[in-house]
């Protein structure tokens, strides 16, 4: 019983915005807004072909190794200088600035240094998901508690196995927090990336059905990004939920105190 | 595995004045300035004194007057400005493998995202120690703090009194030869101060470590030590340092009835109030009483 | 978002005899401004000395004189104007919205359950999906830009405004319903004060948010604004001219931070129950 009130709050709304969707295409024909089946025909059409292997996957892979990259580039610097005083003090102003730059900017200029290829579209993946981590780790490595640092610390807990045991551990609240940016600043920089300059991929793909006024066509590939999109939130969600399950349950804990 | 040291030389005689025949911890001349920006704070002045091993001694003082200060710069977290702490002889330069710190803030003295059973075993895991006799010392160690039921709960899951028992399980799993504490029963109720007291006398008769108990409990340092070193307000320097001759066995309820326990806490307490009203010892840094 | 700031309420009387205010700041400002001079050296050598070609990476001499000379330029400050203004229109029209909404979905649990699906499955749609859409509709006037800063903008501010209104304290609620306040008097008095906070987040957040996606817009679909110039200098070969535009954003981001975080601050500083961020 509870179960199906549960279903029933999460289908409920989705399928009355389906409903009126299909409700509203059903008079005149509208020529910006397909019809729910129209759009699901297109959908397998257009991306369960080769397609997938030549633009989708491409897409995700540069994707997936650019934020692999940036959050372990964010990550391991963030620790330097979150655990070097001086280095922060200096180098905290400069990356700031370059936080505080849009990341879309990147592309012509990676373009520029270093042409329109699939390494150029990784960089600016990573050039634009690195601070989030960064400035984030740099915040939680700075905020360990002075207690559970002097209690390693007494007991020989030091270097490597200070960073595995007591720095990581305690910054990864604020790490994770920069990831959750980091994947999704990560998604829109993929599809610039192609939209701006690239002759495949998914953005590249889009961008020319509309140009080609490919109605179906190009809402179903909204359709992919924003799949993409949810699945990446997702696997976020669950991986955050194990990891920080610690902190969670801290938090509940101080809450309900 | 330890080392069997001569058995605790509880309630015999004191060393009234003659030079140890051995110590285990040396504190010299040890002076702290912190330098602030709003000038220089000066924590503790001059302290001097030694623990011999296998003695359980309890440091008092009245707030600010040092003691958590002390106990960093002993524990080596923290380098004196002046004066240095030997431990078995040797110069403490940074925190020494011997030694195990008991903090008073147990809340986060402890790895929030380990398990308890993790939280004990970690500095052991990290010395290298094998697998099979770190399972024997960590069960051990939450044995002897009544908390075998618990390994697989985290921290925060715990009661305060239980936190704090923790950490005291690591550092007895760590098997140090000297045992530092800092208040650590400030923040419990009285109940499971008094369980965590008689703890503390069991441990230490077992293990033969050296224990110095910082506490600002007069009753407590009466109650736990063999020895208690009254701390002056700042600048700080030894106010006395007074031999306990109670009863080697010590119970809650006998113990605190006996009129030797009224009187040593009597005087206690009056050194702590001419401690505060700024009285100093005729010699700083007098060693016995 | 860092809370180590003492400093930010009144007069706190000082525990310690000695103990003033930090007042170390001067050396960790002259490091950091140490490395900002670093860093420009870095950049200055790197073309100079042939590692980069100085056709692609001109020396940061060079950049600077040329943002220098752009400050002086009315071209400038009107694309500038252009993407200040998608940006806070944007934003407004953000704000405003995820307020209503969130309000109202935030205050009722029926609606809160019935629309959590429908969030979390249309909040992670990356806004840049919608550009195709947004030519095809608008083509490239500000309208364009609007669309997509409004939706990217939208889901930070209303994620955090719920979030403030599962906050409010039912025992605080309850109060004010027995001494008779109606719905729209308890949100003015209970529920806006505790939301306040969060939404305040939500919306330095969604100004980070909303200038990425002005100048995304300017740049790919080519509505007016810095992130056009910045297209135009590039494929025009005004390289210098190019990097001097880039320092610009990165200038008006900063400013921008600074701005939000302020207006921040004096929102929060006389109110009670300053919280810290929520990691969502
Ligand atoms: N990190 C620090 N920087 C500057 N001054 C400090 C610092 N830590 C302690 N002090 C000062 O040194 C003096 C002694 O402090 P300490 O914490 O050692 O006292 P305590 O005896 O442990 O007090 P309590 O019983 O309240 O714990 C105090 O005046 C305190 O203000
Ligand atoms: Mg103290």
């Amino acid at each position: 019983m509870k179960a199906l009130k549960t279903l029933g709050y999460v289908l409920a709304l989705p399928v009355l915005l389906v409903l009126l969707w299909w409700a509203s295409t059903l008079g005149a024909v509208n020529f910006f807004v397909p019809t729910p089946a129209a759009l699901v025909g297109k959908f397998g059409e257009v991306w369960f072909g080769p397609r997938f292997f030549t633009d989708v996957l491409p897409s995700i892979a540069r994707l997936l190794v650019g934020v692999v990259a940036a959050i372990a580039i964010g990550v391991v610097g963030g620790v330097l200088i979150g655990s070097v005083k001086w280095l922060r003090a200096l180098l905290e102003p400069t990356l700031e600035f370059f936080r505080a730059i849009p990341p879309p900017v990147l592309v012509p200029v990676l373009i520029l240094l270093m042409g329109i290829t699939d390494s150029m579209k990784v960089a600016v993946i990573i050039s634009g998901c690195v601070w989030p981590v960064l400035l984030n780790t740099i915040e939680g490595v700075r905020a360990v508690d002075g207690v559970l640092s002097d209690s390693a610390h007494t007991y020989g807990i030091d270097g490597w196995a200070r960073v595995r045991y007591l720095v990581l551990p305690s910054a990864s609240p604020q790490i994770m927090a920069g990831v959750r940016q980091s994947l999704s600043l990560g998604l829109i920089l993929m599809v610039i990336s192609e939209m701006f300059a690239s002759s495949s991929g998914l953005g590249f793909t889009i961008v020319q059905f509309q140009r080609s006024f490919a109605i179906p066509e190009m809402w179903s590939g909204i359709v992919v990004l924003g799949l993409l999109g949810v699945a990446m939130s997702f696997i976020f969600q669950w991986a955050e939920r194990h990891i920080l399950r610690w902190y969670h349950g801290q938090k509940e804990v101080e809450n309900a105190a | 595995m330890q080392p069997d040291p001569t058995p605790a030389p509880a309630g015999k005689t004191p060393p009234s004045g003659k030079t140890l025949p051995e110590v285990m911890l040396s504190v010299r001349g040890v002076k702290k300035v912190y330098q602030t920006d709003g000038g220089d704070i000066e924590a503790v002045r001059n302290l001097t004194f030694d623990l011999r091993p296998g003695e359980l001694a309890c440091l008092v003082g009245p707030s600010g007057s040092g003691k958590t200060t002390l106990l960093k710069c002993i524990s080596g977290l923290m380098a004196p400005t002046a004066g240095e702490v030997l431990l078995d002889g040797k110069r403490v330069s940074g925190p020494p493998k011997k030694m195990a710190v008991v903090f008073q803030e147990y809340g986060r003295s402890l790895f929030p995202w380990m398990r308890v059973r993790e939280n004990v075993e970690l500095p052991l895991k990290n010395q290298g120690v094998p697998k099979a006799e770190r399972d024997t010392l960590v069960d051990e160690a939450l044995e002897a703090v009544g908390l075998s039921h618990v390994p697989r709960s985290y921290p925060w899951q715990l009661s305060g009194g239980m936190q704090q028992r923790v950490a005291i399980a690591r550092a007895i799993a760590y098997q140090p030869e000297v045992l530092l504490m800092d208040e650590p029963f400030a923040a419990v109720d009285a109940q499971t101060r008094a369980d965590l007291e008689d703890l503390i006398r069991v441990v230490w008769k077992k293990l033969g470590v050296t224990v110095l108990f910082v506490t600002h409990d007069i009753d407590e340092s009466v109650y736990l030590g063999e020895r208690v070193i009254i701390l002056s307000s700042s600048p700080t320097v030894v106010q006395e340092d007074i031999v306990i001759d109670l009863p080697d066995e010590r119970d809650q309820l006998n113990t605190r009835a006996l009129p030797r326990f009224t009187e040593l806490r009597h005087h206690v307490y009056e050194q702590i109030q001419l401690a505060k009203k700024g009285h100093r010892p005729a010699a700083a840094g007098s060693t016995t009483a | 978002m860092s809370s180590d700031d003492p400093a930010s309420g009144g007069p706190a009387p000082s525990a310690g005899r000695d103990r003033r205010p930090v007042r170390r700041l001067p050396a960790k400002q002259l490091l950091g401004l140490a490395g900002i001079v670093g860093f420009l050296a870095t950049w200055e050598l790197i073309p100079r000395l042939g590692l980069i070609d100085e056709r692609y990476l001109p020396p940061a001499s060079e950049v600077i004189l040329a943002l220098v000379r752009d400050f002086g330029l009315t071209a400038f400050w009107i694309s500038v104007g252009e993407t200040m203004a998608a940006w806070f229109l944007g934003l407004i029209i953000a704000v405003a919205l995820a307020v209503l909404l969130g309000f109202v979905i935030g205050s009722s649990d029926f609606l809160r359950k019935a629309t959590n699906s429908t969030v979390e499955f249309l909040r992670p749609i990356p806004s840049v999906a919608l550009i195709p859409l947004a030519v095809l509709l608008f083509g490239v006037k500000i309208e364009s830009s609007l669309m997509l800063i409004t939706y990217a903008a939208f889901w930070q501010v209303l994620i955090q405004v719920l979030y403030g209104v599962a906050d409010v304290d039912m025992v605080a609620n309850n109060t004010a319903k027995t001494y008779g306040l109606g719905r729209m008097a308890r949100i003015r008095y209970v529920v806006f004060p505790t939301a306040l906070p969060y939404l305040m987040t939500g919306v330095r957040l969604a100004a980070t948010v909303a200038l990425v996606l002005a100048i995304t817009a300017e740049l790919v679909i080519g509505s007016p604004g810095l992130g056009r110039e910045i297209a135009l200098a590039q494929s025009g070969g005004a390289i210098s001219g190019m990097y001097a535009l880039v320092l610009a954003t990165g200038l008006i981001g900063v400013l921008i931070n600074v701005l939000m975080r302020s207006i921040e601050k004096k929102t929060l500083s006389w109110h009670s129950s300053v919280r810290s961020e929520v990691i969502v």
